[in-house]
């Protein structure tokens, strides 16, 4: 059963977005729509985390596979400035928390091969938050592009 | 004679339920006028605030000098408030109204010429435009402006230009009463009518200070109370409102919590097994959502998070959940709150759970703030699409498009249309270096003010007002462009329950001044906007010619105004919209079939999560298939992001008075009204007076993380833990800017948006207060209004606010039969077709 590599992987991706979250909250504080709902989806994140607890102790936690640094996403270490900084950005949360939608995905299809319903109860919950999250991404995004990328000095 | 000042609603016409609400008729005429002297009446209504009251102006020797309330119309049955009686004409007819152009040379502003200020706006657009595109201009409108103005504003912005960045003042007063409709029936549009007052069983105020906000609406209440089956009355609020006092049930809940105790209430309902499970089977989506959400939230954890007896919260909901016929209202306290849309849309929900929509005495209204704040949601000179349009629906662009023959391509629909918080960012950010601002005055009225100072200061960025006055924000324009005012124009404009009516033109504007339609118009001649065929896009030459055009827009949409003339509109009553061949003599109220407008193909919006305002998209909105039915949408509840904490341990929040109307522009020139609310104050509660050591009238300073405010204190009734400031008081009669004692409400708000709506949040931010100063008086507030005095045990009593000689009006009952609809509106024959 490997299913706790996936299950360490998701647990440290959710880690990662969230304080990407924080990042871009703290980074982009003049964008207060930024600034306020980057922190709300970072505590949602941390949600998602403490949702996972009791089905990795059931599991187990294994942070040893074979080829971690290449599985894992990296956050983000700095925020960028201005207009086209905001959107790339904006645009690496995006790609977090992609990676974090598609990894529920791949624990989702075990839970239902394992009959797992506790597990399964879990994936539904943080799987629709994190679809929301990125449709949230995108529509910031959608508003930004043509001003940042047409207008903006 | 009654003194309007000291009697703000005026002697009390009582009335049962179903009954029809009497005539009263409301009349001033100025010192020495008699109303044998009056040459002629001119038809209007009233633009100091959203309840659109019809009204005759008296005109004598090219003056007005007078005003009375139309007994035949729908909407007051002959009454006026105090704002209209003593501040509609007053506040137009002003020796400090501007008369000429001004442009800045060297710095200062300068009269000049038409031709001089026009040229000068129009070149910076023109080189903008070549140099840097449309997104380089924005506009800044009202909620007071004419049908016929904003729609000119929209096909400029939208089909001239081609530019997302058009919004108005709306957006801090009514965006998320549009918002919650469209987010629970599919579209804009008032369900419920002014009539459902005349029906109802029960009254829920949500955050809706009706007495002081629309004081003839709360006549009609207070006449149903004095009559012998009253409606029990609820009231969501934190100050002691005449509301509230009214009350069965008052919640006086912190700022900040309202989605807490609207979930608790459907909860309730729910729990109790009150709602009515064939209208929600039949005509609703998504309960088994909306119940998940409320789940955890009994009336003991709402009761925690509001500081409100859970008891009062259950009697509230036994109230909802039991009545016969209601009637929900809501206002700023909820819109200019923190999850705002969230909060609006569960009022919609509780009535969609109990069927409540759509007949007698059973009806929501999402109010507005302003007097045509729905003409600008109609118009699309805000944050959306003409006629209630959706910018995701390619088919609505193409609509468009073939209305006023451009390419669609130049329609921006890529993103939803900028909202205002936006607009300014982007100026602050100087990617927006052309801002033309009309009718609105955000250097008063917006958030945070040392920020939004600073962006109209800046050199770059090239500021167009158009106003009466000149007002705070003027003083930092480059081009000030001299508006005709209410008297002085004709045009038509759409009261809270969609009632249209026409004002027209009773006298001349004061020397150079123009119309804003003129000035719109004039523009688009020197701009040379065109068509497809390469004919002008507008070529209306007045008012009428606009209303046409827009009529055109409007068939076909919920907001039909196809059937309205301006001949129907004159001499009888306000026509409500929808009014076409299905129903041509308008509509009272919407759904009374459960049918709703969210059909894909004809929604005005698709929706979004209320939590983040990601948009729902086409695709998933297709794919939950609701045809028809409305949505029951919801979000988690959080608690407001900025909390009092032990630097800012109290709660802000701000608001109106009676006798004031925004920054005071028009209503700070009336004598009366200034006289009854002169100067700024703030409101604490006894208990937080008594331990800052604060008595009445002590100066104090008020200071958040944005600012401060340096006012006297009044002791008042409020909720303990919370502080008020009325936003009424910036500066224009006390030198332009702040001086040593800031008094602008808003020097102290922060910069923080609904997701959805994108209101910004005006009720809710940290602060500390201390005693600067001792009193020298009583504070500034009237004592007739929430801002009333708390008896203080051996301290003088604070002296009655009245309006003596200057402020009294006649008051003439049972002369009238009282208006009906549809009888009271003029018939297509009457009215003759365009």
């Amino acid at each position: 059963m490997n299913l706790n590599i996936y299950l360490g992987m998701l647990r440290q991706a959710e880690n990662t977005l969230a304080d990407s979250f924080r990042q871009v909250a703290e980074g982009h504080g003049a964008e207060p729509d930024v600034h306020f709902l980057c922190r709300t989806l970072a505590a949602q994140c941390d949600g998602h985390g403490e949702l996972l607890g009791p089905v990795v102790q059931r599991y187990g936690e294994n942070s040893s596979d074979n080829e971690p640094e290449r599985l894992h996403a990296q956050g983000l270490a700095t925020t960028r400035n201005g207009p086209v900084g905001l959107l790339r950005d904006l645009q690496d949360l995006y790609l977090l928390a992609s990676f974090v939608d598609v990894t529920w995905t791949m624990v989702k299809q075990a839970g239902s091969a394992l009959r797992d319903n506790e597990l399964l109860a879990v994936v539904e919950k943080c799987d629709a938050e994190t679809a929301t999250q990125l449709r949230w991404l995108q529509t910031r995004m959608k508003q930004a592009a043509p001003q940042a990328l047409v207008a903006a000095r | 004679m009654v003194d309007r000042i000291a009697n703000i609603w005026g002697t009390r016409t009582a009335y049962a339920r179903d009954g029809l609400w009497p005539v009263r008729v409301d009349q001033v005429l100025d010192d020495g006028i008699a109303e044998g002297d009056v040459d002629r009446w001119v038809q209007s209504a009233c633009v100091l605030c959203s309840n659109g009251c019809a009204c005759d102006i008296a005109v004598k020797d090219g003056a007005m000098v007078g005003i009375r309330g139309r007994a035949q119309d729908l909407v007051n049955h002959g009454r006026l408030g105090p704002k209209g009686l003593f501040g509609s004409r007053q506040g137009v007819s002003h020796k400090d109204r501007l008369t000429s152009p001004l442009v800045r040379e060297n710095g200062q502003l300068v009269e000049c010429d038409w031709d001089t200020a026009m040229r000068r706006i129009v070149d910076r657009s023109r080189d903008l435009l070549a140099e840097r595109g449309p997104l380089s201009h924005g506009f800044y409108t009202s909620g007071q402006l004419f049908l016929e103005e904003y729609y000119a504003l929209a096909v400029i912005g939208k089909a001239g230009i081609g530019t997302p960045h058009m919004d108005g003042n709306t957006r801090l007063c009514t965006a998320t009463a549009a918002a919650a409709m469209k987010e629970s029936f599919g579209a804009d549009g008032q369900p419920g009518s002014y009539t459902d007052i005349d029906s109802c069983d029960a009254l829920f105020l949500y955050g809706h200070n009706m007495a002081e906000t629309q004081t003839v609406l709360w006549s009609r209440v207070l006449d149903r109370i004095a009559g012998p089956d009253r409606p029990r009355i609820v009231c969501v609020d934190p100050r002691n409102t005449e509301v509230a006092r009214h009350a069965d049930v008052h919640l006086a809940i912190r700022p900040g919590t309202n989605l807490a105790l609207m979930h608790a209430l459907v909860r309730e309902v729910l729990a109790q097994g009150w709602d009515d499970a064939g209208y929600v089977r039949d005509h609703t989506l998504g309960l088994d959502a909306l119940r998940k959400v409320v789940e955890p939230w009994t009336a003991e954890a709402a009761a925690a998070v509001c500081g409100v007896p859970a008891s009062d919260i259950r009697d509230a909901a036994r109230i909802f959940g039991t009545s016969d016929r209601i009637v929900s209202t809501v206002l700023q306290g909820f819109y200019q709150s923190s999850q705002a849309t969230a909060a609006s849309c569960q009022v919609n929900n509780l009535h969609l759970l109990r069927g409540m929509l759509g007949a007698p005495g059973r009806g929501v209204l999402q109010m507005n703030g302003q007097p045509t704040a729905q003409n600008n949601r109609e118009c699309g000179a805000d944050g959306d699409l003409p006629g209630f349009r959706n910018w995701e629906n390619p088919d609505h662009i193409q609509e468009l498009a073939r209305l006023w023959n451009v390419d669609p391509m130049t329609i921006p629909h890529w993103a939803p249309p900028t909202h205002a918080m936006q607009i300014f960012r982007y100026a602050e950010q100087g990617s927006i270096d052309f801002l033309w601002i009309s009718a609105t005055n955000p250097a008063v009225s917006m958030p945070e003010l040392p920020r939004i100072r600073d962006i109209l200061a800046k050199p770059d960025l090239f500021l167009v007002v158009q106003d009466l006055y000149l007002t705070e924000t003027a003083q930092y324009a480059d081009v000030v462009l001299p508006a005709a005012g209410w008297g002085e124009k004709t045009g038509t404009f759409t009261n809270v329950n969609r009632i249209v009516h026409l004002s027209d033109q009773a006298v001349d504007p004061p020397g150079q001044a123009r119309s804003d339609l003129d000035i719109f118009l004039d523009y688009a001649r020197r701009m040379d906007f065109t068509t497809l065929n390469g004919g002008p896009l507008l070529d209306w030459t007045g008012p009428e010619d606009a209303f046409e055009a827009w009529k055109d827009c409007s068939r076909g949409r919920p907001c039909d105004y196809t059937g309205i003339t301006y001949g129907r509109l004159r001499g009888g009553s306000g026509i409500p919209w929808p009014c076409n061949e299905d129903h041509p003599n308008g509509t009272d109220r919407l759904y009374r079939d459960g049918v709703f407008p969210t059909d894909p193909d004809y929604c005005e919006s698709y929706g979004h999560d209320l939590l983040t305002g990601a948009t729902v998209g086409a695709q998933a909105f297709r794919a939950q298939d609701a045809g028809g039915r409305a949505l029951f949408k919801t979000a988690p509840f959080h608690p407001p992001h900025e909390e009092p904490d032990e630097d800012y341990p109290l709660r802000y929040t701000t608001g109106r008075t009676v006798y004031h109307f925004h920054t005071r522009t028009k209503t700070g020139r009336s004598r009366p009204l200034s006289d009854a609310a002169p100067r700024a104050w703030v409101e604490l509660a006894r208990e937080d007076a008594d331990r800052l050591g604060i008595s009445e009238g002590d100066l104090v300073r008020v200071t958040s993380r944005r600012g401060r405010i340096e006012v006297p204190a009044r002791v008042s009734g409020i909720a303990p833990g919370t502080v008020f400031a009325p936003f009424h008081y910036g500066y224009w009669d006390t030198g332009g800017r702040p001086g040593t004692h800031p008094t602008a409400a808003n020097e102290l708000t922060l910069t923080e948006w609904d997701p959805v709506s994108k209101q910004p949040m005006f009720k809710n931010a940290a602060v500390t207060v201390e005693k600067i100063g001792d009193a020298t008086g009583p504070a500034p507030a009237p004592t007739t209004t929430a801002s009333r005095p708390a008896a203080a045990p051996g301290t003088a009593p604070v002296p009655a606010t009245t309006g003596g000689d200057g402020a009294q009006a006649t008051e003439t009952t049972d002369t009238k039969p009282a208006p009906r609809f549809p009888d009271t509106i003029r018939n297509t024959t009457e009215g003759g077709r365009p």
